[in-house]
């Protein structure tokens, strides 16, 4: 007998979406000088017309950033700040629901995840860093403790609320004020965010939203005014921003992309395995910088571990992002669709073996099932290349140093898994992994008072914890 | 005794089978058992989990004060849940102490439920501290006095102490007595054997030794069905289909109290060994405040507003 | 005469999140800075004493394996509730010390703003005293801050809120819990401040005020086998020597502070736990 779940819908009825959205400059709605449409992924509707930022609004913005800074953010003590934050971690917290279902509508990612991992996360960055506004002399940092003043911040569409979070948190606890420009795709939460920003009652200017897409972060990039950029993004890009700012004094944090290892040793607990690499590859449709893209087995067990995953590959619920059942959602736009498809045909093309589960695919909206690729070698283009989709590439070894090889084995070093149930064995792979994140026995786990960041192409410096903090205080390096 | 052809029924054997397997990740296996309570299981696949939730419930009254009244009026809840409702289905068994079923089959057969099975706790139940002698006679008692289940315990001391062979000898035994007359559902007692890697163990040794049903608790020790224990028994049965073409079933018992309880179960068997053990013959509840929770959701998904235990009976 | 009757508050002690009177039977006056009848205080016992450790030492555990951000929210919704209270508490303050409106308003304001700065140390603490050390060998080693247990505490009488609160949000942020005994002439902040908590979610026995004479309690505070270390900074300096020198038969940690916001106040009542842990496969 089978046990079909019904739909179980999320109300949307909790959410108002206006049908046209200005910028938010020093604490204030301006409008925007043309506009462009912001879809739903799974179904292709027009949630709403978003602004496109032009020049003329960045400088604005900055204007009010830097005036913000000058007269009243850059006075207040840290402890006056904290409170500030500590209000916002409150209000987002009481809004919950409401930035759940936006995210899940502007991002396509299910609600589950946006439910129990974006927006409680989120809130929770907030509220730690809240608590760091005023012990800054105890960061470990240097011993004066001084922002930058104004900092450009430019986020992706994957986790939207939550990149800002990770963003505008530590930026306004260390004392800095902000200019964001969120992804062009996905600026819906971002925007509700400035309704926080209101009803908490932060000075005005202290944070300045933008919308836009490629040319307002350029804008952004390349103001004179800005003493600090940060971006996640991708690596091509962020290289584009850091070749644009090494004729300047510009700080420059960088959150780039992936190709995280996922070692699998023949000791593992086989059952839980299964799940971190369900997990670490599909949650959040695979649109993770971090995502645990290449499983490395031990050839010993890889027979097992397949079979397994296959099986519970066909248990995945793909569909409607906002059905509280659903665990992957939609591809957040065509073109992401695009190059998912581009790289698997050449995974195809490269003789990989390509399995993918068994699902119904929504007519409507950008899908891609769960789908997974074997015989794969550090070679093939979908073992070196971040696909940024629900698409794993499998690899085996036969000894931990060939593993750890194959894992480091990468222009990338964001994220790394190891599954062992020996310790010794977790903490010597831990020490020859070449990640700035490394999860043993888990999988994609986040914490505001964890440090996240990457080695060598994923980028510069760490977001969250006390690590986190260096990026916004001014120190003494150039 | 072949023993599915994976262990010889030496201790050697048994041992080196039972160390082979996988260990569990606490976190993980709590994680995962989380994720799947977070399914919302609405409308008419909320009606169907009910009815199916009600069909699997092992109605249990396992009390030193039981009384032949007591048992009766039991019994005849278990045929007729709601006597104003007969498209309610009948419960998957009634549960009772080895001295009870004579009463309990006797009645059943008299309200015409000749379909109810009983199902006996023996062994010495719950704490299965007695001689084996005494371990047998209550077993074949119960089957002679109408049982056509028998919920054994295991040796927990003899399983923390590592004397496994021990505890595996006594299954079979029990599995001999038992014969074709009745089936044999093992109770693990995970709340005494604390870790997740020990239910494992636990769970392919009573397998492996000829169980029909692997339980979790006697519902006399908490904490007894948690979720993470019956997801780690679910991978085993799933596991053991792989290995064996045979099918063992499940019985979480104690702490399912509410309807959202024992639809988190549903939901556990559907996502983890799968729709194959979604009916009772291979999944069970044993339960008895459960019943009526079940009784009233049931009414308000027909009647569309909350009720009140005044509308269902008390046995 | 106009106006009407005010029903005065009776102020009883806080014991495992329950409001009992010290089972004694025994009260005392509370006075005025100008000697005018305020209330009478419960004069709490040995015995109170000794059943607020057990809620204490139940607690516990509990209470230190709440997630850090788990206590950090709970001790910022204590500075919610006490914000929300300013009045009440401001006026108990100037009748108590006669220190005008103002002033006592002040230090009710700078009591919330303690609260918070301890409440956002919760998920920080590792970052100040934990670590991982470069030993010299396969091994990885690592030093975790742990809490340390029950610790009791004798608040000051000198700002009654503002010296309770900074005894009593070091202790709790890390997850120890805490039997304080209020100033003795001027209780009745620490003893309202129990209703502050109890709207909190502070669960049941992980904050406990008593109220009574020093003189008569310190001993039993210094002597108590189940009470793991002691904030003395509200007791006169010259019973110091006594009180250390009975809390040696159970190596009590005891401490007394000058300043109200110092990490050493939350460092001085937690342990360091060192675990070595080799690396090969």
């Amino acid at each position: 007998m089978n046990f079909e779940y019904a739909a179980a819908p999320e109300s949307r009825s909790v959410v108002k979406i206006d049908p046209v959205y200005g910028h938010f400059i020093n604490g204030k709605w301006v409008n925007g000088s043309s506009h462009f449409n912001s879809i739903n992924p799974a179904t292709e509707e027009v949630l709403s017309q978003i602004a496109l930022g032009t020049a003329a609004d960045v400088d604005a913005a900055v204007k009010a950033a830097r005036n913000a800074f000058d007269k009243s953010w850059s006075k207040l003590s840290g402890r006056e700040r904290g409170k500030y934050l500590y209000r916002i971690a409150r209000i987002m917290q009481e809004r919950a629901r409401e930035f759940a279902v936006l995210e899940t509508l502007d991002n396509g990612k299910p609600i589950r995840e946006s439910r129990d991992v974006d927006v409680p996360l989120s809130a929770a960055h907030f509220f730690y860093h809240a608590g760091w506004a005023d012990k800054l002399e105890y960061a470990g940092v240097d011993t004066t403790t001084a922002p930058h003043g104004v900092v450009g911040q430019i986020i992706p569409w994957n986790f939207p609320l939550l990149m800002l979070a990770w963003k505008v948190a530590p930026a306004l606890a260390t004392g800095n004020t902000v200019v964001l420009k969120p992804a062009e795709t996905t600026s819906l939460t971002a925007l509700l965010f400035a309704q926080v920003c209101q009803q908490a009652g932060l000075p005005d200017g202290v944070v300045n939203i933008v919308t836009g897409d490629g040319s307002t972060g350029s804008a952004i990039v390349n103001h004179p005014g800005i003493d600090k950029i940060a971006f996640t993004g991708s690596t091509e890009v962020g290289k584009l921003i850091a070749r644009a700012l090494a004729p300047t004094n510009k700080s420059l944090t960088l959150e780039l992309g992936g190709k995280g290892a996922n070692i699998v040793f023949g000791d593992a607990a086989i059952d839980e395995t299964v799940e971190g690499i369900v997990n670490g590859i599909f949650f959040n449709q695979g649109h993770v910088c971090c995502a645990g893209s290449r499983l490395i087995l031990q050839e010993s067990i890889a027979d097992e571990v397949l079979e397994k995953l296959k099986r519970r590959m066909d248990k995945i619920r793909v569909g409607d992002p906002l059905d509280k059942n659903t665990d992957l959602g939609a591809i957040n736009s065509a073109e992401q669709l695009a190059k998912i498809r581009e790289l698997t045909a050449a995974g195809e093309a490269e003789g990989a073996g390509r399995w993918s589960a068994n699902c119904e695919l929504p007519t409507n909206g950008f899908w891609f099932a769960p789908t997974i690729f074997t015989g794969v070698t550090q070679a093939h283009r979908i073992a070196r290349e971040e696909i940024f989709g629900p698409v794993l590439s499998v690899l085996t070894f036969r000894t931990p140093a060939e593993a750890i090889e194959k894992a480091n084995n990468t222009p990338f070093g964001l994220s790394a898994g190891i599954w062992s149930e020996k310790g010794s064995n977790i903490l010597w792979a831990t020490q020859q992994l070449r990640a700035g994140v490394i999860w043993a026995n888990t999988f994609n786990k986040f914490d505001p008072a964890s440090p996240f960041g990457g080695y060598k192409e994923s980028g510069w410096g760490r977001e969250g914890g006390r690590h986190g903090l260096s990026a916004y205080l001014k120190g003494s390096a150039k | 005794m072949n023993f599915y052809g994976l262990v010889d029924g030496s201790d050697s054997s048994l041992r080196n089978y039972l160390k082979q397997l996988p260990g569990v990740d606490q976190v993980g296996a709590e994680a995962r058992a989380a994720m799947l309570a977070t399914r919302s299981i609405k409308t008419t696949s909320k009606a169907w989990a009910i009815d199916t939730a009600i069909s699997m419930v092992d109605l249990t009254t396992l009390e030193g004060a039981d009384t032949p009244g007591k048992v009766q009026a039991l019994c005849s809840k278990a045929f007729r849940p709601d006597p104003t409702d007969l498209t309610v289905p009948r419960v998957g068994a009634v549960c009772v102490y080895n001295d009870m079923v004579g009463i309990a089959r006797q009645h059943l057969d008299s309200i015409g439920a000749h379909e109810l099975p009983v199902a006996a706790v023996s062994t010495a139940f719950p704490s299965g501290r007695a001689s084996m002698a005494v371990k047998l006679q209550d077993t074949e008692d119960a089957i002679v006095a109408g049982a056509a289940e028998i919920d054994m315990v295991i040796d927990r001391g003899a399983f923390l102490s590592g004397r496994l062979i021990e505890v595996f000898e006594e299954i079979v035994a029990i599995r001999e007595v038992c014969g074709d007359r009745a089936h044999l559902k093992v109770i693990l007692e995970t709340g005494e054997l604390v870790t997740l890697d020990n239910v494992r163990k636990a769970s392919y040794l009573a397998m492996l030794a000829g169980a029909d049903f692997i339980k979790t608790s006697t519902g006399k020790v908490a904490p007894a069905a948690t979720a993470p224990v019956v997801l780690v028994m679910l991978e085993a049965v799933r596991d053991f289909y792989d290995l064996t073409k045979v099918r063992i079933g499940v019985k979480p018992a104690g702490g399912i109290r509410t309807t959202k309880d024992a639809i988190k179960q549903l939901v556990l068997v559907n996502e983890t060994a799968g729709p194959e053990w979604l009916n009772p013959s291979l999944f069970r509840i044993g339960a008895s405040a459960l019943l009526n929770d079940l009784l009233m959701q049931r009414m308000k998904m027909s009647d569309g507003y909350y009720a009140s235990p005044n509308y269902v009976t008390i046995d | 005469m106009s106006g009407r009757l005010e029903v005065m508050k009776t102020y009883k002690l806080y014991i495992n999140g329950a409001f009992p009177r010290t089972e004694s039977g025994r009260s005392y006056e509370i006075t005025s800075n100008k000697g005018e009848f305020l209330a009478n205080a419960c004069l709490a016992s040995r015995k109170d004493l000794r059943d607020a450790v057990v809620a204490a030492r139940t607690a516990q555990p509990g209470w230190a394996k709440a997630t850090a951000y788990n206590r950090g929210q709970i001790m910022y919704r204590i500075a919610e509730m006490l914000e929300g209270r300013s009045d009440q508490f401001a006026q108990e303050i100037s009748l108590q010390t006669g220190a005008s409106a103002k002033e006592s308003l002040q230090e009710v304001s700078d009591s919330v703003d303690l609260l918070v700065w301890y409440a956002g140390w919760s998920d920080k603490l590792p970052s100040l005293a934990g670590s991982t050390n470069p030993v010299s060998g396969p091994y990885y080693n690592f030093t975790v801050p742990e809490a340390l247990g029950v610790v009791g505490a004798i608040a000051p009488t000198n700002k009654p809120l503002l010296g309770f609160v900074a005894a009593v949000a070091p202790i709790l942020v890390s997850g120890n819990t805490a039997v304080v005994l209020a100033s003795s002439s001027a209780p009745l902040s620490a003893i309202s401040f129990a209703e502050v908590v109890a709207t909190s979610d502070l669960p049941n026995g992980v904050l406990n005020i008593l109220s009574g004479q020093q003189s008569e309690l310190a001993p039993w505070f210094a002597s108590h086998m189940d009470i793991d270390g002691l904030d003395i900074s509200g007791l006169p300096v010259d019973q110091h020597g006594a009180v250390k020198e009975a809390g040696v038969e159970n190596l009590k940690r005891i401490s007394s502070f000058q300043a109200t916001a110092e990490p050493g106040r939350i460092l001085a009542f937690m342990e360091a736990k060192t675990i070595w842990h080799p690396i090969g496969n």
